[in-house]
């Protein structure tokens, strides 16, 4: 039951994955990341962090990706136009340090753990009260300097994207 | 039945793989980011599966903990990363009219 779930949304999220990298209108791009995350959000939960899927849910596809399609509709971004980049052979290069690449990972964690061995995963939940505690006890420096990182995000994001002075001359 | 750890780890692997060639391949500036952001997704899912798997094996549940705080800290980084980010495609697509990244080459060579 549990491994029909999984293959469910593991099929789910590799096929929207391909959308994503695939598909020319960016805005079909965020929609398909948003099924690509919501499937991961299902994973997680099957792996035991349901307080990490509930986050995900809101703060990546909620928050992130809604972003994404500000900017997008803001900037007005068009469908790529076909036929650009090298042509055939760069796809065929493409191809190819694609599979070598992910044959390389998928031969490190084979070779590791066998392909179908490794610990059957129990389904037990980290709770939220043993997570709130180690974040603010352990990690509570990196806490902080997370914070200090939103911080210093939020005024870049704020200066780069500012309308320029009156004055000042636009290059074009 | 349930599913083993190394299913989601080659999960991850696909993941990975599928977003780089995404972000090595489009030409369009947002579709890259979105692979970036795909990327960062699968190794989180890596991260869960190890921490339970870990604790698993230690029987108590404070590598799953240690595991869910990264991600915690991962999601937040790609939160910053995609503000800011997008920030430099406004303050660039102002300056140029483009987001295709084969016409912002100001820096090739």
């Amino acid at each position: 039951m549990e491994l029909a779930v999984f293959l469910l949304f593991a099929a789910l999220a590799v096929a929207s994955a391909l959308v994503v990298v695939v598909h020319r209108n960016p805005v079909y791009s965020v929609m398909s990341l948003v099924v690509t995350l919501i499937s991961l959000a299902a994973l997680f939960v099957l792996l035991g962090a349901p307080l990490l899927a509930a986050l995900q849910i809101l703060v990546y596809t909620g928050a992130i990706l809604v972003l994404f399609l500000f900017v997008i509709m803001l900037l007005n971004v068009g469908r790529e136009a076909p036929g650009g980049g090298g042509g055939a052979g760069q796809r065929v290069g493409a191809a190819v340090a694609g599979l070598a690449f992910g044959g390389l990972l998928a031969l490190a964690f084979w070779g590791r753990f066998g392909l179908l061995a490794g610990a059957p995963l129990h389904p037990v939940d980290v709770a939220l009260k043993p997570l709130a505690r180690a974040l603010l006890s352990e990690y509570l420096l990196t806490f902080e300097m997370v914070g200090l990182l939103l911080l210093a995000a939020v005024i870049a994001a704020t200066v780069l994207a500012r309308r320029p002075e009156p004055g000042a001359r636009e290059d074009a | 039945m349930i599913a083993p750890v190394s299913w989601y780890l080659l999960l991850s692997a696909l993941l990975f793989s599928i977003g780089t060639l995404g972000a090595l391949l489009r030409r369009n500036g947002i579709t890259i980011f979105l692979s970036i952001e795909l990327m960062l997704n699968s190794v989180n899912l890596s991260l869960v599966a190890y921490g339970r798997m870990l604790a698993e094996r230690a029987g108590d549940a404070a590598a799953a903990i240690d595991g869910q705080i990264l991600v915690f800290f991962v999601l937040a980084v790609a939160a910053a990363e995609a503000a800011v980010g997008l920030a430099l495609f406004i303050a660039v697509y102002r300056l140029r009219r483009t987001i295709d990244i084969d016409r912002l080459n100001l820096m090739r060579w």
